[in-house]
C-alpha cells in the first residue's frame, strides 16, 4: 500500500487521499482505517458549532492561525449541509480561512453532510481520526448548530465552543434545549454590534446557574472574528478547559462514553441498515401495510405484528 | 453507488468578477455534486494546495482579468508538481481560439466562454469524471 507509506510519511496528498477513500466507504475502508488507527495519535478535539453565518469560519480562521504561530499542527474539517433534494453541496468554508491556505501545519477538509442516513457522524468521527493518525496536535471540527446529526458530531469532541452573535436572541433563546447545553465554552461574535454585552452577561448569568459543584466551569467571551479581538481569550477559554478536564479525569471519562457510544451507534446502523432491507422477508410487511391503510390495523398494532415476526424469526 | 463528483472552483488572479463562476456553482450543486468554492483572488499555489487538500475530480478556474495565458498553465504547472495531474482543469473567461487551443496543449481540458449553457459544462465534467475514474486504480 504506497498510499499508506506516502500517509505514514506524512505527505498530504496521501492524506487527502485516504480520506475520500473512508468518506466514501470504498473496498477495504475498514482495514485502512484500522491501519491508520494503529498509528501513534495524540490530537485534541475541538467542536465549533453555532447558527449560519455566526462567523464560525472566521474565527477558525484566527484561532488556527495563532495555533500555527504556536508551532502546532492543525486539522479542520468543515461541514456544510447537502441538498436533501439534489444531494448537491455548496462547500465555502474555506472562503474565510485565507489565512490558512498553503501552510505546512495545516490541513483543511470540507464535508457535505449528505443526509441524515449518510452517516455524516461515522464518517466525520473517522476523518478526525485519520487527522489525528497523520500527527496533527488538534483536530478543529466546525458545523452549522443545527439538526441532532450535528450535534452528535460536535458532542464527541474533547472541548465545545458555541458561537453566538448579537441577534440570536434573548434571554429565552438562551434557556432552550440542545445548541446552548453541549457548549464548554459560549463565544459571543461579532461582540462590536448593538446587543453583544448584553447577551454577553446573560450567557453569564445562565453559566453561572448551571454551575454545580461537580461540573467543569463554563465560560463565555466575546470576540471579533474580523479583526481577530478576544480570540486570545477565546484560545485561554479552550486551553483552560482542556487543563480542567484532563487534570480532573474528565477528559478520559467522556471518550469512555463516547467510544460506547460509538459501539451503539455502529450497531444500529447495521441493525437499521438490515431492517430496511429484510424487513418484508416473509411478505407480511406489505399485507400489514395494506390493513393499516384500509384502517383493519391501527399504526402501533401493526408495528407490534411486524416487530414479532421479525425478532422471532 | 458511485461516488460523489467533488469539485473546486476558484477566481485566481486580481479580478473581481464572480458573477459567472457563482452561477456555475450553482449549477453544479443542483446537478448534484459537492462543490468547494474558494473565493476572490487566488494564487495558482492557493488553488493546488486547496485542490490538493479537498481532494477534487476537477479544479474550475475562471479568469476575466486578461491573465489566462499566465495563470492557467502556472496552475497545470503546479498540479503536475503537487502530484494533482490527475484532476481535471477546466476554466472560464475570455479568450481567442487560437489562445484556447494553446492552453489545451498545455493540459488545460476545456475552456468556456461567454454564453455556454450550465448544461453543457456540467455534462462535460461528468464524463470527464467518469473516463477518469475508469481508468484510477484504488488505493
Amino acid at each position: 500500500m504506497s498510499v499508506f507509506d506516502d500517509f505514514v510519511r506524512r505527505d498530504k496528498r496521501a492524506l487527502a487521499r485516504i480520506i475520500t477513500h473512508i468518506e466514501n466507504r470504498r473496498e477495504n475502508y475498514r482495514q485502512l482505517l484500522a491501519a491508520v488507527s494503529r498509528l501513534p495519535h495524540q490530537g485534541y478535539r475541538i467542536g465549533i458549532t453555532g447558527p449560519p453565518g455566526s462567523g464560525k469560519s472566521t474565527l477558525v480562521d484566527a484561532l488556527v492561525l495563532r495555533y500555527i504561530q504556536q508551532g502546532l499542527r492543525v486539522g479542520v474539517i468543515a461541514i456544510d449541509p447537502s441538498s436533501p433534494f439534489t444531494g448537491g453541496a455548496l462547500l465555502g468554508d474555506r472562503i474565510r480561512m485565507q489565512h490558512l491556505v498553503n501552510r505546512d501545519s495545516v490541513f483543511i477538509r470540507s464535508m457535505a453532510s449528505r443526509g441524515e442516513s449518510g452517516g455524516l457522524a461515522a464518517a466525520t468521527r473517522d476523518v478526525t481520526k485519520v487527522l489525528d493518525a497523520f500527527g496533527m496536535d488538534l483536530i478543529i471540527i466546525e458545523t452549522v448548530g443545527i439538526g441532532q446529526i450535528e450535534l452528535d458530531i460536535v458532542e464527541a469532541c474533547d472541548s465545545v465552543v458555541v458561537v453566538l452573535v448579537p441577534e440570536s436572541g434573548d434571554m429565552i433563546q438562551t434557556m432552550k434545549a440542545g445548541l446552548m447545553e453541549i457548549a464548554d465554552i459560549f463565544c459571543v461574535n461579532k461582540i462590536d454590534r448593538p446587543g453583544a454585552d448584553r447577551l454577553l452577561s446573560i450567557l453569564n448569568s445562565m453559566v453561572h446557574e448551571r454551575q454545580t459543584a461537580s461540573s467543569v466551569e463554563i465560560r463565555a467571551v466575546g470576540t471579533n472574528g474580523m479583526n481577530g479581538e478576544g480570540v486570545d481569550s477565546l484560545a485561554e477559554a479552550i486551553e483552560k478547559h482542556r487543563g480542567v478536564i484532563t487534570t480532573g479525569g474528565e477528559l478520559e471519562r467522556r471518550r469512555g462514553s463516547q467510544l460506547k457510544a460509538e459501539i451503539v451507534h455502529a450497531v444500529r446502523d447495521r441493525v437499521v441498515r438490515q431492517l430496511e432491507e429484510t424487513i418484508d422477508f416473509d411478505g407480511q410487511f406489505e399485507h400489514v401495510s395494506r390493513q393499516l391503510a384500509s384502517g383493519e390495523l391501527d399504526l402501533y398494532s401493526a408495528a407490534d405484528m411486524i416487530y414479532d415476526r421479525y425478532f422471532r424469526k | 453507488m458511485s461516488d460523489k463528483i467533488r469539485i473546486l472552483l476558484a477566481k485566481a488572479g486580481l479580478d473581481g468578477h464572480d458573477r459567472g463562476i457563482k452561477v456555475i456553482a450553482a449549477a453544479f450543486r443542483d446537478a448534484g455534486f459537492e462543490v468547494i468554492y474558494t473565493g476572490l483572488r487566488q494564487t495558482p499555489e492557493m488553488i493546488v494546495d486547496a485542490a490538493l487538500q479537498e481532494d477534487v475530480d476537477a479544479v474550475g478556474v475562471s479568469i476575466l482579468s486578461g491573465a489566462h495565458m499566465t495563470l492557467f498553465p502556472a496552475i497545470r504547472k503546479l498540479m503536475e508538481e503537487r502530484n494533482c495531474a490527475d484532476m481535471i482543469l477546466f476554466g472560464g473567461g475570455i479568450m481567442s481560439e487560437d489562445e484556447i487551443t494553446e492552453l489545451g496543449r498545455k493540459g488545460v481540458s476545456k475552456l468556456y466562454g461567454p454564453g455556454t449553457s450550465t448544461i453543457e459544462i456540467v455534462e462535460y465534467i461528468k464524463g470527464a469524471v467518469a473516463k477518469k475514474r475508469a481508468g484510477e486504480k484504488l488505493v
